[in-house]
């Protein structure tokens, strides 16, 4: 199958973004002067990761980017030596992501691969558990640090402990250091991402393919509910809430918190009621670590936590305590999704024709219940956790740049790449320490108003899901599980870029993702921050949803989103709440509209608008 | 119970019923009505609700040629017959058949079928409730699915005298010349051949069709396939309208896919001549679902249920009755046990089972194909 030559679309320069490049790391280019490179370029399959990357990168965002570039390669490639893969190639155009796995084609050297990834991967699949608890304490011990990590701001005179302590350090040399710290400990964060990842998806993919090949009709969702049911902490954000709004009630504070929408108002009220400290503080314990969670998939600066808005989880505490005042029980059905759980693998297990085959079964199905917990936890970790107070540590950074005069604005921080932070930093010290100006102050706001208009028409911009040339067979296995990247969705994405008119559009189709048909209104919200506008019984229509959006599902019928695979958020909570879902329709939000009738059917993915 | 004894003639026939209700039949019923019968008792036993009806036994088709006094002329028609001989075959076959559909028949007979037929009529709340009428094979006698396919079947027979009638028709068709020479070749006596004949309230189908409980592209026995047009399962049996198609998990019975078909025909009954016509779909409904979505639901359900009873992958013709309340309408017409997956030796997808890793090596050395 032949794509767009990637060469072809980068020379497509949309006016007025001449020089983008400068945005984003140089081995990130499609380039036409090696020519080596240019023709491993042409010859490549690439396709856009809009899994991870709905919008085009801000160049500091980029950052966690590279970290994977480099984390899953290593692991796959250097680590545990997967025979026939080496790792994921990157590349940006116009802000967008391309990778593209890359194989191993000497059949010789994928054998004598194999011995390698038998011992190494082996050993992590037979000491799982013992890896797995050793991970945790690293990744604390990491995120330990990163909340201790000061960011200094410079002094017209160091203290004068820096002199009877002896200590010959100036805040300076802090700055630079602890940016370099707080960098490289999220760089570290990255690394403990991929430890086990790439060998839970491994475990998982191949489960998921067995079960296919016995049941070639099995809905994907139904392999996944097979894995259901198991406790992981994703879900404790949200069972937080539920415990705020029951202790609301019992504590006879609920009509305090429920009267007001903003939290200082709520907070205000709540300290008034005779309970009320009793429940403040209950709120407060809540929120190290539990709030810590990320309104989107935590992967970007725009995605703020829970503690950094007490509006999302405080309308979640609202939606639950109306719930237990109608009467409903807010706990998850966990016994029900066990119970179903079991039933479903039992049947399914019934069907399979041979005993070899439900041997085989069995042993698939109890690696990749060994591996799902990481596969899940992991995201609270890394994504949610640490990302959501490593933004607010760089927001620190662009304060003290703001001081100086290098940066307007906050925000426009995430506009400069993460090297020239760096640089621009040892403009301000030097300057500081010499008692000048930093040149940085003339030329970083003309630069970051020209990347702000260039980012605008990124975002206009609409990336081809795949360039190059199309391999026969795929074998990094996540290009397989999380992307999707069968032939089918190959095809699929030749056929989206003919979409025309979206306003013509009268059917989509995703993942079947949870099962059942239901009719309704559409509410299109892009952030958690809008979930409280939902009504009961409205269908979510949302690009992505996360843990922070919980809450959203006690009110909804059924929800649709722009991107996920049958593991992702939305699918696994629609099964829980038994409402249908379609995920990964690539673009319902640019085509539904809040307000306007849908069909959803859940158990085939698709959604009609009735118009 | 329903079963009506004979009336007398000898101490052994005492205890075989002459009728028999399709519900008092099972699997082992075969050499007592035949194996359309049986089978239809058979289903009615694995729970799935089948249209009523009843069987004249093979006891009450002896019975039957006994009061008629005509076996001894049979048997100098039938002397010295040669299975080659088709010209005297034939006029052999057409005097028989002249004969039986003629004579009288016992009394006791005829009030036996009527009153089974009232009771029909009475269970089915129409007054004379149409049937359909048909011959059921003994095993023994015409072995081959190939031979029961060539027996009669009426449909939408209404009234006594017509269900009389077409009972003897298909006592009849015992001497067909094509089943006399298969038992001249076969060396079958013909006295000692034996037919049954079912009268069975007919569907009278808003749709109908057939479902298999594996997929029959791939073998998959994780999913029931249904194909369903409007009126009489006909159409779709022999393949005159592409059909509404429809894969149900038969684990959690949710629909996966529906292909809706424009469906240009189907067979549905003229109330005028009480027949099954060949009628054009009406425009307006030609690409609509013929089913509801509960009713996809209850068929897979029911497909389920039956194949459980028969432990083996199942295929099975229904019909959606227009007369009946939704919610009981499904009618299971037949299940034959599927043969052409099931014959063939269930191959394993692992050729030894492996641990976990070794199949994930293997697996990703295999990759995922693209093209």
């Amino acid at each position: 199958m032949q794509f767009p030559n990637p060469h072809d679309v980068k020379a497509e320069v949309i006016p007025g973004t001449e020089g983008w490049e400068r945005m984003y790391p140089y081995q990130y280019q499609f380039v036409t002067d090696d020519e080596e490179r240019n023709r491993y370029e042409k010859e490549t399959f690439w396709f856009y990761d809009g899994l991870h990357y709905p919008e085009p990168l801000y160049p500091f965002d980029t950052i966690w980017d590279e970290a994977w570039y480099l984390a899953l390669s290593q692991f796959n490639n250097r680590i545990f030596q997967v025979p026939p893969v080496r790792g994921v190639d990157h590349r940006i155009i116009n802000g967008y992501v391309y990778i593209s796995p890359v194989p191993v084609r000497d059949p010789e050297e994928i054998g004598a691969r194999v011995p390698n990834f038998m011992e190494r991967a082996g050993y992590y699949y037979k000491n799982w558990d013992d890896l797995e608890a050793k991970w945790k304490l690293k990744m604390e011990a990491t995120i330990a640090e990163l909340e201790a990590l000061e960011i200094p701001r410079l002094p017209e005179v160091e203290d004068l402990g820096v002199v009877t302590g002896g200590v010959g350090e100036s805040r300076g040399y802090h700055l630079i250091k602890n940016y370099d710290d707080l960098i490289n400990l999220g760089i570290k964060c990255w690394q403990y991402h991929f430890e086990f990842l790439n060998l839970g998806y491994a475990a998982y993919v191949f489960f998921m393919d067995f079960a296919q090949k016995l049941f070639p009709s099995i809905p994907l969702q139904r392999v996944t509910q097979m894995i259901s049911g198991i406790d992981v902490i994703m879900y404790k954000p949200d069972d937080e809430l539920k415990g705020l709004a029951k202790k609301a009630v019992l504590l006879g504070v609920d009509q305090a918190v429920t009267d007001h929408r903003e939290w200082e108002d709520v907070k205000a009220a709540v300290a008034k009621s005779p309970r009320g400290d009793e429940w403040l503080a209950a709120f407060e314990k809540a929120r190290y670590p539990w709030f810590n969670i990320s309104s989107g998939t935590g992967w970007f600066h725009t995605d703020r936590s829970w503690n950094d808005n007490l509006g999302i989880p405080l309308s979640g505490i609202q939606t639950y305590i109306n719930k237990i005042r109608s009467g409903a029980n807010i706990d998850r059905p966990m016994e029900h999704v066990r119970a179903e759980r079991d039933r479903i693998t039992a049947e399914y297990r019934e069907l399979i024709a041979n005993e070899t085959d439900r041997q085989q079964f069995d042993e698939l199905l109890g690696c990749a219940k060994t591996v799902f917990p990481y596969v899940e936890n992991h995201l609270f970790y890394v994504e949610h956790w640490f990302h959501s107070v490593f933004w607010n540590k760089i927001r620190q950074v662009a304060a003290v740049m703001k001081e100086h005069g290098i940066l307007d604005d906050i925000e426009d921080i995430w506009y400069l790449r993460r090297d020239e932070i760096k640089q621009a930093l040892w403009d301000i010290v030097t300057a500081w320490a010499t008692g000048v100006k930093p040149r940085g102050a003339k030329t970083w706001p003309v630069e970051i108003e020209w990347r702000k208009g260039v980012m605008q028409k990124f975002r206009e911009w609409r990336a081809p899901p795949a360039i190059g040339v199309a391999p026969e067979v795929i074998q990094e296995p996540f290009t397989i599980v999380l992307w999707g990247v069968t032939n089918k969705s190959l095809s699929d994405w030749a056929s989206v870029q003919d979409v025309g008119d979206p306003d013509s559009i009268t059917e989509m189709k995703g993942f079947a993702a949870s099962p059942g048909i239901v009719e309704g209104k559409a509410r299109v919200c892009f952030g958690a921050e809008e979930i409280r506008d939902l009504m009961e019984d409205e269908i979510l229509v949302a690009p992505t949803t996360s843990p922070s959006w919980a809450p959203a599902f006690a009110k909804i019928k059924a929800c649709i989103t722009d991107v996920g695979g049958v593991m992702s958020h939305a699918a696994i909570v629609c099964r829980e709440y038994g409402m249908p879902a379609v995920v990964g329709t690539g673009y319902a939000t640019k085509v539904i509209k809040s307000g306007m009738l849908l069909r959803v059917d859940g158990s085939s993915g698709h959604i009609t608008i009735v118009r | 119970m329903n079963t009506v004894l004979a009336a007398k003639p000898d101490e052994a026939a005492t205890k075989i019923p002459l009728l028999s209700w399709f519900e008092e039949c099972t699997k082992d019923s075969i050499p007592l009505v035949g194996g359309k019968c049986a089978s239809l008792g058979e289903l009615i036993s694995s729970g799935a609700r089948v249209p009523p009806g009843f069987a004249l036994t093979t006891a009450g088709f002896a019975e039957f040629m006994r009061a008629a006094g005509i076996q001894a002329e049979i048997a100098g028609l039938l002397h010295g017959l040669d299975h080659d001989d088709l010209d005297r075959l034939e006029k052999s076959s057409a005097a028989i058949r002249e004969m039986i559909e003629s004579r009288p028949m016992s009394i006791e007979l005829e009030d036996l079928i009527g009153e089974a037929y009232r009771k029909l009529s009475v269970r089915c709340c129409q007054a004379s409730v149409p049937v359909a009428i048909r011959s059921s094979a003994t095993a023994e006698d015409l072995p081959g699915a190939s031979f029961a396919g060539q027996q009669d079947t009426y449909l939408w027979i209404r009234g006594f005298d017509d269900v009389i009638h077409h009972v003897r028709r298909c006592i009849s068709s015992l001497y067909t010349a094509r089943a006399i020479a298969y038992r001249l070749k076969m060396g079958f006596p013909h006295d000692q051949v034996a037919i049954s004949v079912g009268v069975q309230k007919m569907a009278n189908a808003y749709a109908a069709g057939v479902m298999f409980t594996l997929h029959p592209a791939t073998g998959d026995r994780s999913v029931i396939v249904i194909d369903a047009n409007f009126g009489f399962g006909e159409s779709v049996v022999s393949g005159e309208v592409t059909p509404d198609h429809f894969v149900v998990n038969k684990v959690t019975l949710d629909i996966l896919e529906r292909t809706i078909s424009t469906k240009l025909m189907c067979y549905t009954v003229d109330p005028r001549i009480q027949k099954s016509v060949a009628t054009e779909v009406p425009f307006e409904r030609q690409s609509i679902q013929c089913l509801i979505d509960d009713e996809i639901t209850e068929l897979a359900w029911m497909a389920k249920k039956i194949e459980k009873h028969y432990g083996r992958p199942m295929d099975i013709e229904w019909a959606i009755d227009k007369a009946l309340p939704a919610g009981g309408n499904i009618y299971i017409l037949q299940a034959r046990p599927e043969t052409i997956w099931s014959n063939r030796q269930p191959a394993a997808t692992a050729t030894a089972t492996a641990s976990a890793m070794d199949y994930i090596v293997s697996s990703l050395l295999a990759g995922k194909r693209l093209t």
